[in-house]
């Protein structure tokens, strides 16, 4: 089969390549129908990420056709049309029984799970097509996949709803409704955002959803602050304003109740901090550029709430430790338990409360998925999201 | 009192012994069992089953077969006995005999390799309710010389240089095993483990 495989920092090629095969009785292979490039996909491609090898398949927002069931599994049976989480979630661990699912026991294949063992305490779930730290799962950027504890982790779609309206339910509509959940909304509330990406759009559309009063977007992109704005967000460009000031000055002096950092490790922007992070991330001595992070923990009212749905891998300098403790903050964050919020999303999107195909603003060919990765990185305010189709 | 009932348990606490970070922790055996050099492996795994579940399973010891990733095969001799057959690199075997030493139903199990083992170790298993609702917390605990020369090579090969690396790797994938019916793997079928 075709599918999208890594090479190296921003070399990214279509490839043949082995046809996935059933490996354990709970597998199934899913013809591959939609498949989107996700943000955290550029850090793969800026090489921000460490243990990928050469030829690893990426992609993990995807969606398909299951053509091949292991006998375990009896969920699924062919010609379903299924989205799958990114996460890989076996269901029946103590972590899977207390959907916390991007934190499986068990998805992450034993000699693998070493590596964030030692690098972060305890070894993490499975994803698809995210290096082998989380399991070196081939990825849905491909014809087809493997999907291993597929009685667990993809959902059914019904018929009538069309795959651009339900493809994100594989990661970044979860992923923004758990950063927006995250918040802990109360009434009145101010929620801000940093990062009108993807996962930054979500997240406002469902904190508006869960309640918020008023909703505060950052980002420098005229385009995505639009999309921002259609959405009902107010809009700050960090480039005209400074960002704690219009803070404070539209909340009454307070700040926001609870902020999202949405950006994750590739902030850009050209603060000191960040001119000094991307020196040391160049030269080896951190790995993680954290302005947005920063300057949410900056921002935050006394006693607010923080929402990390960005990603981060490794370590960040010059933390600002004194703020977070002494405003009282609470921090929530982690990879989306995305079969938490399958369901009820899915139910949102039939309804027509959630829409998510406004994001789309690229279709092309699986074939062309290295054009789609140069453009997603270097025209963040035309490129908001690239469709693949594999077949 | 097995090998492994270390007298050292007073001087760590309540830790076990395994998480001693002083290298000569399993010397204290060394001279009653007249130890070659004694290395020590230990790991603790939460496993989400009924205490008596997971008893039963490492009781019937030809199971571990299955979760074991360098052993090809376990010959059952009587209810007590068994050989083991493990894989070693450039198409090599080690083998042994080992008798459980120690059985406490639902609780405990200990063994010991018979004389002439290629390698000589003893080991020893608990099984504890974790807090309610949260399974049984399984504690292996393994002393072994590795061997001089050449099967001693192997050895460390086969161990990943790192003997606890085998050790959480093994108990890692008998909990996927317990938990899930599986062997989680990324790995094509010709490539990935046997469950």
């Amino acid at each position: 089969m075709r599918a999208l495989t890594w090479h190296g920092k921003q070399d990214v090629r279509v490839d043949t390549v082995p046809d996935p095969q059933i490996v354990n009785p709970r597998d199934c292979i899913i013809k591959i129908t939609s498949t989107a490039i996700c943000g955290s996909d550029l850090h793969l491609y800026d090489g921000y990420i460490p243990t990928m090898q050469a030829g690893d398949i990426l992609g993990h927002e995807f969606m398909g056709e299951v053509v091949e069931v292991g006998h375990g599994n009896a969920k699924l049976k062919l010609g379903d049309r299924v989205v799958v989480p990114f996460t890989i979630s076996c269901g029946s661990c103590f972590f899977c029984e207390h959907l916390q699912f991007s934190a499986c026991d068990n998805s992450n294949p034993a000699h693998k799970a070493d590596m964030s063992e030692i690098a972060y305490g305890y070894p993490m779930g499975g994803a698809f097509g995210y290096s082998h730290l989380t399991g070196g799962y081939a990825g849905g950027q491909a014809e087809y996949v493997r999907v291993p504890y597929s009685d667990v982790g993809p959902i059914v779609i019904p018929d009538g709803l069309e795959d651009e309206k339900v493809l994100f339910l594989s990661d970044i509509l979860p992923t923004g409704w758990m950063a927006a959940e995250n918040c802990a909304i109360e009434p009145g509330d101010t929620v801000a955002v940093w990062g009108c990406g993807p996962v930054g759009l979500f997240a406002i559309q469902s904190a508006l959803i869960l309640g918020a009063h008023r909703v505060i977007a950052i980002d420098h992109h005229p385009r995505r602050l639009e999309l921002a704005k259609s959405l009902g967000a107010e809009i700050l460009n960090f480039e005209d304003v400074d960002v704690h000031e219009a803070l404070a000055e539209m909340t009454g002096g307070i700040g926001p109740d609870a902020c999202i950092d949405a950006v994750g490790l590739e902030s850009h922007g050209w603060a000191i901090d960040n001119v000094l992070d991307m020196a040391k991330a160049k030269v080896g001595l951190a790995t993680d550029r954290t302005h947005a992070l920063r300057q949410v923990i900056h921002c935050v009212r006394k006693g607010g709430r923080v929402s990390i749905p960005g990603v981060y891998g490794g370590m960040a300098d010059k933390f600002p430790i004194g703020a977070l403790m002494e405003k009282g903050l609470t921090v929530k964050s982690g990879q989306t338990h995305v079969q938490k919020y399958s369901k009820q999303l899915l139910e949102m999107i039939g309804e027509g409360k959630i829409d998510t195909t406004f994001l789309i603003s690229h279709r092309m060919p699986l074939e062309k998925a290295p054009d789609g990765y140069k453009m997603f990185k270097e025209q963040q305010n035309d490129v908001t999201k690239v469709v693949l189709k594999p077949h | 009192m097995t090998t492994l009932d270390l007298e050292a348990k007073k001087e760590i606490g309540d830790a076990p012994v395994s998480s001693s970070v002083r290298s000569d922790r399993a010397a204290i055996d060394q001279q009653d069992r007249d130890w070659e050099n004694g290395t020590l492996v230990g790991r603790t795994v939460t496993i989400n089953r009924p205490r008596q579940d997971v008893y039963l399973f490492w009781r019937d010891v030809a199971n571990l077969a299955r979760v074991m990733e360098n052993v090809e095969r376990i010959d059952k001799i009587d209810d007590r006995r068994s050989h083991w057959v493990v894989t070693a690199p450039a198409g090599r075997t080690v083998e042994w005999d080992s008798v459980i030493t120690e059985d406490d139903p639902g609780r405990l199990l200990a063994w010991e390799s018979v004389e002439g083992a290629d390698v000589r170790h003893t080991g020893r298993v608990e099984f504890r309710d974790g807090p309610p609702g949260r399974g049984t917390e399984v504690t292996a605990t393994i002393v072994y010389d590795a061997p001089a020369g050449e099967v001693g090579r192997i050895l460390a090969k086969l161990f990943q240089k790192e003997p606890k690396i085998q050790a959480r790797r093994d108990l890692r994938r008998l909990k996927q095993f317990m938990e899930t019916g599986e062997i989680s793997t990324s790995e094509p079928p010709d490539a990935a483990p046997r469950a």
